[in-house]
């Protein structure tokens, strides 16, 4: 197994962690833990968002950029990284 | 699509060209003054003119015009995959996947955003930042508001005849829809083109019925059925019985046969409780009460004659014009008839006549609207003439409590299903009332002008915060009350019990008072003994007359006589209006000494006034 699915698969592995997925520059889900229809529907709409964030943060300071993205709902937690090319989104209920 | 018309005209057919040029004034005519019409002219005075006090004002109108919504969609579909992907193809999407996870930049990224992911899913599992202290506290007490409602939305009838909203059902569950029912309830008096159709909303558009019932006569009624909620009973104007299922569309389902029917308009239909949910009950001005099944619905199940006299005669029936069944109490039903008479019935007793149990009478007119309190079941409201009225089953001779006569006649009420003290009624004048026992019993607790034309039905939505109203022109107007007045108030329940109670008990002590009262009379008439003491008792009252007559006349003459004995004796005196306070108290004194002498019985407090005015009064006064 490579490193990279020992680390997804050790996220995964978290309490709470409901979903893993990883998405592409155009909101393409490259790796997900979820099935087809409801990854598509996230990685398109946070892609989305976490784009408008990003310019946000960017439009306010030029020299500021944004890390981390963290959406909290009445059901549960969605985290988003960014990096330049790729989204790692995580879903996680985190009241036990 | 442009059109276009070329209208050619030479320039030489426009004639010679205009050349302006300046020029010296010169002078075309001088007229004198004449003094002979000076002679003539004579001043005006005075002259006339109207002026306004008052600022003046005037009055504008602007309507805005009506805002229709639409709600439309799209639908997003998979995209962004470079063009020589097919997303629909599961084969090229994988291999395109595959060559991603290859890619060292990505192996990078997620190494990096992973251990970035851990940090935050572990803070986030190791302490709620997020966590609620206190929360297991009691929650505030909610401060005192007043109550009030507002509009949230209406519901026009959308053809060019408007028609009376004369039911409305609200959906069973979600509460979403509303079923409306239109019909014109003057009699012969229905405009020739007038559409039929009975209409269900949808509460978010008010542009479009989301279904139209197309009937064969206009509907009275519309009910849903509580256990299914694709089920409809309606009511006819023509008495027939009409089912609909939405899901088969917009024509009717089932139909009563009309040579079974109710002869008159349908005013009240009440699905039963039953296990299969089909059973139900209507009641008609015609005087019966008729039990249905849906599934068999050509005849009625059973007929019951609203005849008081109970001889079950069609002929002396009483119209029913509302209709109240509790689940809760499943043998029993109540009508309110055209006549102002409440009838509770059971429908499971033996004989025909038996099934007529008691009446209740109280109103002048018409009673549009009969509900049992839904906490007390033995208590119950009824709408009719300017008055809402509150019973108990217990109390058979008059209501316990009842509304002022209110200026606007009355067309429906009901209680508020969540608060056993809230009642609404709607009135004629356009105004929703809602009472709070709690709160005031003598008006209402909020008086709301919902529309101009008279109100004529009401529903209130399970929850008890939703209220629609139907107009007489078709409009539905759908409120929302305030919190206070849909939820349960502190100990609200006991209050309204002991109200209720306290009421009934009232109106017990005066009925047994009007019987005792009652007797008594009788026996007067009966016994002639009694006849005689009381002559007896006449004659002692008249001579006690004259005696205190002449009683009364003795005191005045002693009086009158004894003022005049005084004023001559003090006209030789000047009276000084300065007198010291001794002299006053010694002419007291005196006074009082006279007042034995005259016999009269006045206070000491007085005899100084009585002195004082003794002397002016002798003039007044001849003897």
């Amino acid at each position: 197994m490579t490193e990279v699915e020992e680390t997804l698969k050790r996220i995964q592995s978290h309490k709470g962690v409901i979903g893993t997925m990883v998405v592409n520059a155009e909101g393409i889900p490259i790796r997900t833990t979820l099935d087809n229809s409801t990854t598509v529907q996230y990685a398109g709409l946070l892609h989305q968002l976490t784009m408008k964030a990003k310019s946000t943060v960017r439009d306010i300071d030029p020299q500021n950029d944004l890390t981390f993205l963290r959406i909290r709902s009445k059901k549960h937690e969605i985290m988003v990284a960014p990096d330049k090319e790729y989204l790692l989104i995580v879903i996680q209920n985190p009241c036990e | 699509m442009e059109i276009v018309y070329v209208y050619l005209k030479k320039r030489s057919e426009f004639g010679k060209q205009c050349n302006f040029s300046d020029r010296q004034a010169e002078l075309n005519i001088d007229i004198l003054p004449n003094p002979e019409l000076a002679a003539l002219y004579v001043e005006r005075n005075p002259v006339d003119t109207g002026i306004q006090c008052s600022a003046s004002m005037s009055e504008h109108e602007a309507n805005t015009e009506r805002f229709e919504m639409e709600s439309c969609g799209v639908n997003h579909v998979e995209g962004g995959w470079p063009k020589d992907v097919n997303p629909q193809e599961l084969e090229q999407t994988i291999r395109f996947r595959k060559k991603v996870e290859k890619d060292e930049n990505y192996i990078n990224a997620v190494m990096q955003l992973g251990s970035i992911m851990e940090h935050c899913i572990k803070q986030n599992n190791a302490i709620d930042i997020y966590e609620e202290y206190f929360d297991d506290e009691e929650a505030v007490e909610v401060t005192e508001e007043a109550p009030s409602a507002k509009t949230i939305n209406v519901f026009r009838d959308p053809q060019e005849i408007k028609r009376t909203a004369t039911h409305l059902s609200w959906h069973p569950d979600g509460n979403r829809k509303l079923a409306v029912a239109y019909s014109c309830l003057k009699f012969q008096r229905a405009p020739m083109s007038m559409n039929y159709d009975s209409y269900i909303w949808d509460l978010e558009n008010p542009n479009r019925p989301e279904i139209a019932l197309k009937p064969l006569s206009p509907l009275v009624t519309l009910e849903y059925n509580p256990k299914d909620s694709h089920v409809l009973l309606g009511g006819c104007y023509n008495g027939q019985i009409a089912c609909w299922d939405t899901r088969k569309g917009s024509l009717v389902a089932e139909l009563s046969t009309i040579e079974f029917s109710h002869r008159d308009p349908v005013y009240g239909t009440i699905w039963l409780q039953s296990k299969t949910g089909t059973e139900c009950f209507s009641a008609s001005t015609d005087g019966q009460v008729m039990w249905w099944d849906i599934r068999k619905i050509s005849e009625p199940i059973e007929v019951v004659i609203m005849d008081i006299s109970r001889k079950e005669q069609l002929e002396n029936a009483l119209g029913a014009i509302s209709l109240e069944f509790e689940s809760t109490l499943p043998t029993k039903f109540m009508v309110g008839t055209e006549q102002g008479i409440v009838i509770s019935c059971n429908r499971k007793a033996k004989t025909q006549a038996e099934k007529i149990v008691c009446t209740f009478y109280g109103h002048h007119g018409p009673i549009y609207a009969l509900q049992r309190n839904p906490f007390y079941p033995k208590n119950f409201l009824t709408v009719g003439d300017w008055t809402a009225r509150i019973w108990s089953e217990d109390s058979r001779e008059s209501s316990i409590m009842w509304t002022k006569y209110h200026m606007a006649y009355l067309s429906d009420g009901a209680w508020s299903p969540v608060r056993p003290a809230v009642f609404f009624t709607t009135k004629m004048d356009g105004t929703l009332d809602i009472w709070d026992l709690v709160f005031k019993q003598c008006d209402p607790a909020l008086s709301l002008k919902v529309c101009d034309d008279p109100l004529f039905c009401l529903r209130v939505q399970d929850n008890g915060c939703l209220i629609a109203c139907g107009s007489e022109l078709g409009t539905t107007t759908l409120l929302e009350v305030s919190s206070s007045l849909s939820t349960l108030q502190r100990n609200e329940k006991n209050i309204a019990s002991s109200i209720f109670e306290r009421e009934t008990r009232r109106e017990k002590i005066l009925e047994a008072r009007h019987r005792e009262m009652r007797l008594k009379e009788k026996g007067k008439v009966e016994g002639k003994e009694d006849d005689q003491k009381e002559e007896e008792a006449a004659l002692d009252l008249d001579e006690l007359v004259g005696k205190a007559e002449e009683e009364f006349f003795e005191v005045i003459f002693s009086e009158l006589k004894r003022k005049e004995a005084e004023a001559l004796k003090k006209k030789p005196k000047p009276r000084k209006k300065s007198s010291v306070k001794v002299e006053a108290e010694e002419e007291v004194e005196e006074n009082v000494g006279e007042e034995e002498e005259a016999g009269g019985i006045i206070g000491i407090d007085a005899v100084e006034d009585m002195s004082e005015e003794a002397g002016e009064e002798q003039e007044d006064v001849p003897t």
